[in-house]
């Protein structure tokens, strides 16, 4: 049988959503942010609620979110996006809000608004992807950098001495009355792809049932700020993130 | 029932991170020697016969630059 | 006959908010302004208007409340005192960068630093100059009486979506807690989600329906040449700002001889010492601006060449005077008054100045407070 024969439309069992856009990702090769990306299209693709969803993207190598998914957008000052999640919802309580956020604005400079979100059980969806380390300004430490690792701000290794440790967020967040459903979730294999999209249906179909907020915590990668490879950082991720960051559900309330 | 399958790649998009070629459980893909306009090796069925149209590949790529068609034959 | 009662002016402040058909308030208590998140906690206008009400957890919350809320085109305020406004600053220049209308109020308390609770002017600088980063201005009104507490929060409203622009009421601690009776403005519905929809559409995310392009509420442009164009744009807005919303009230200048200029609560108190001076035979004339950005300029310029002196009354130690001295340009002598840490001046003081100058006695050690001759 030919190629040709396969590569029929008729044929296609998987392609790009229509809601990613045709702009070329500014991320780095392999990086975790456009697999998140991804998942988050084909979510609100499959929902089919794109006119209702209001998406807020944060400061940080993913603030450019909003050229790559065809929703409406808001960009938030640096870790100030949950507050204008807040805003949003409670003015159009029947729209779908989500915000997405880095660790070093989610974990670092926006721990206050994300706690007070979280608190109110304001029905929107966190996505907080964790590649602990700042990506976009160049690889310094970030509240969830692993103790030993280096960064160009913990140039010997990070050492909670001077440093603190590594912040569990998704654990901390579980304990907010207000927080529905919090989950860990990577996208290094399919296997966890697929299940990090079927808990990213979760997340954004619980917003209708106005029980509280839902938080998806990605464990990622960032090769560059690690300084390996793709693929190499993805195991990398496995052997030193996982055991500090364990995938699975933290907290689900949602039935 | 046996299928078949096959990928096509967005040779321009494709940033060459390799992602998929860990995670193509048959062994079709690899990186290409020659490099597309942005100065990367890509993503290309090296042994087209081996491809299932599993998917793995496509749902793993970071830049959703690859589709998969699959035949039943 | 309208309906008039007596209110605080932060009373004010909220019942205005609600009856001009705002969406949301978002706001953290400090004082002297905290009666505005509690008076609007109390009217509960989510069961009437539908309007929210939400205490955040701090100002920098608040203000990017603001931020969402009006990125997706509702009307929505917030209140603060300085130290408050100074945590806000940094939202304010995001929701000038993102071209986004709101309404901020200011109850104004000394400083610097936790300083004092009592009333000052000293925000000046900050809030007409900008004061985040960024080549940005707010529309910035002045209100004098509780009155006008209430009436300049649907204007803030008309001119912050006018012109897509955060708009700052620009009051003080006794402003803010004076009672006085206000006539109520009517009642105007809240905007339906669809008016909201046909009004702002082309740039409100509202959830992207079919046969628009997306909308994205942002102030970041990576490439110079547009976040030039962009500055340029914004620019020529606050020079269209400048050209229709001049406001000031005058009173007296025809035949002045000495011209007081001061906004706010100083206003007052040198409108008194004004008509005290007049019955001593002193020809005195009055500007207070109403809008301080734009600021009247020109119209403090048109009395120059008619008077022998301009005094500058404030509740700071010269913020204000600068932008007289930028109007009267050394063409007569430019006198400053001013008093800080929640002291007020008084009609008293400031007749005793004017009358100083009038006779050419004038000894800027002779009075309390901050007295200066700015300008010769």
């Amino acid at each position: 049988m030919n190629i040709s024969d396969i590569i029929k439309p008729e044929n296609k069992v998987y392609g790009k959503s229509r809601l990613l856009l045709d702009k070329e990702m500014h991320f780095c090769p392999g990086c975790s942010h456009g697999t998140i990306h991804k998942i988050i299209a084909e979510t609100i693709e499959e929902l089919a609620i794109q006119e209702q969803v209001i998406g807020i993207s944060p400061v940080g190598c993913a603030v450019l979110a909003y050229d790559y998914i065809d929703i409406d957008w808001q960009e938030a000052a640096h870790g100030r996006a949950p507050a204008l999640a807040t805003a949003i919802k409670r003015l159009y309580p029947d729209k779908y809000v989500f915000t997405y956020q880095g660790d070093g604005d989610l974990a670092s400079i926006g721990t206050g608004e994300i706690i007070h979100t979280c608190n109110r059980g304001d029905n929107v969806t966190v996505i907080f992807v964790n590649n602990a380390i700042y990506g976009m300004t160049g690889g310094q430490m970030a509240p969830t950098t692993l103790e030993g690792m280096k960064t160009a701000t913990t140039p010997e290794g990070r050492s909670h001495i001077s440093s603190g440790f590594p912040m569990k967020i998704t654990e901390m967040i579980a304990l907010l009355p207000g927080v529905v459903y919090a989950t860990r979730q990577s996208v290094d294999t399919p296997a966890a792809e697929r299940k990090a999209k079927k808990a990213m249906m979760k997340a954004f179909k619980s917003q209708t049932l106005k029980k509280g907020t839902s938080f998806i915590e990605f464990v990622a990668t960032c090769s560059s700020g690690w300084k390996m490879s793709p693929t190499d950082a993805n195991i990398w991720m496995k052997e030193n993130m996982f055991p500090i960051y364990p995938p699975g559900d933290v907290k689900d309330e949602i039935d | 029932m046996a299928v078949k399958g096959a990928i096509e790649v967005d040779v321009e998009l494709c940033k060459g991170c390799g992602v998929c070629i860990v995670n193509c459980p048959t062994g079709t893909i690899a990186l290409s020697k020659s490099v597309n306009g942005k100065g990367y090796s890509y993503s290309y069925m090296e042994n087209p016969e081996k491809c299932t149209g599993c998917t793995n590949c496509a749902v793993v790529c970071p830049d959703t630059v690859i589709t998969v068609y699959r035949v039943k034959i | 006959m309208a309906e008039k009662i007596l209110l605080k002016g932060n009373e004010a402040i909220a019942i205005a908010a609600v009856r001009c058909g705002c969406d949301g308030y978002f706001g953290y208590p400090i004082t002297p302004q905290s009666e505005i998140l509690e008076t609007l906690s109390e009217m509960n206008p989510e069961k009437d208007t539908g309007m929210i009400v939400l205490q955040a957890e701090s100002e920098v919350a608040a203000i990017n409340m603001l931020y969402g809320g009006a990125g997706c085109g509702k009307k929505v305020m917030t209140s603060s005192s300085s130290p408050g406004i100074s945590l806000m600053t940094e939202g304010i220049s995001y929701i000038a960068g993102a071209e986004l209308p709101c309404v901020i109020v200011d109850v104004m308390r000394g400083g610097p630093g936790l300083g004092t609770i009592q009333p000052a002017q000293s925000d000046y600088f900050q809030i007409t100059k900008g004061g985040g980063h960024g080549d940005y201005r707010t529309i910035v009104l002045a209100p004098a009486s509780v009155q006008e507490m209430n009436d300049f929060v649907e204007l803030s409203f008309d001119l912050a979506f006018k012109y897509r622009t955060p708009v700052v009421i620009l009051s003080d601690g006794v402003i803010g807690q004076m009672m006085e009776k206000v006539e109520l403005s009517p009642i105007k519905p809240r905007w339906t989600d669809e008016e909201i929809v046909k009004l702002h559409g082309s740039w409100a995310a509202t959830g992207k329906t079919s046969g628009r392009k997306r909308n994205i509420v942002t102030s970041l442009d990576l490439d110079p040449h547009r976040q030039e164009m962009f500055n340029a744009k914004l620019q020529s807005k606050y020079r269209e700002i400048e050209r229709n919303e001049i406001r000031y009230k005058s009173l007296l200048c025809d035949d002045a001889e000495y011209l007081v200029v001061a906004y706010g609560l100083s206003a007052r108190v040198s409108q008194k010492a004004m008509e005290l001076a007049r019955d001593e035979g002193i020809k005195v004339g009055l500007i207070r601006p109403v809008t301080l950005f734009p600021y009247p300029y020109e119209a403090i310029e048109a009395i120059v060449p008619r008077v022998k002196g301009i005094l500058t009354v404030e509740m700071s130690a010269g913020q204000m005077v600068e932008d007289v001295s930028l109007a009267v340009r050394g063409k007569t002598p430019l006198y400053f008054h001013g008093r800080t840490g929640g002291m007020l001046p008084s009609p008293e003081d400031v007749l005793a100045l004017i009358r100083s100058i009038a006779n050419e006695t004038y000894n800027p050690d002779s009075f309390p407070g901050h007295n200066r001759l700015w300008l010769r």
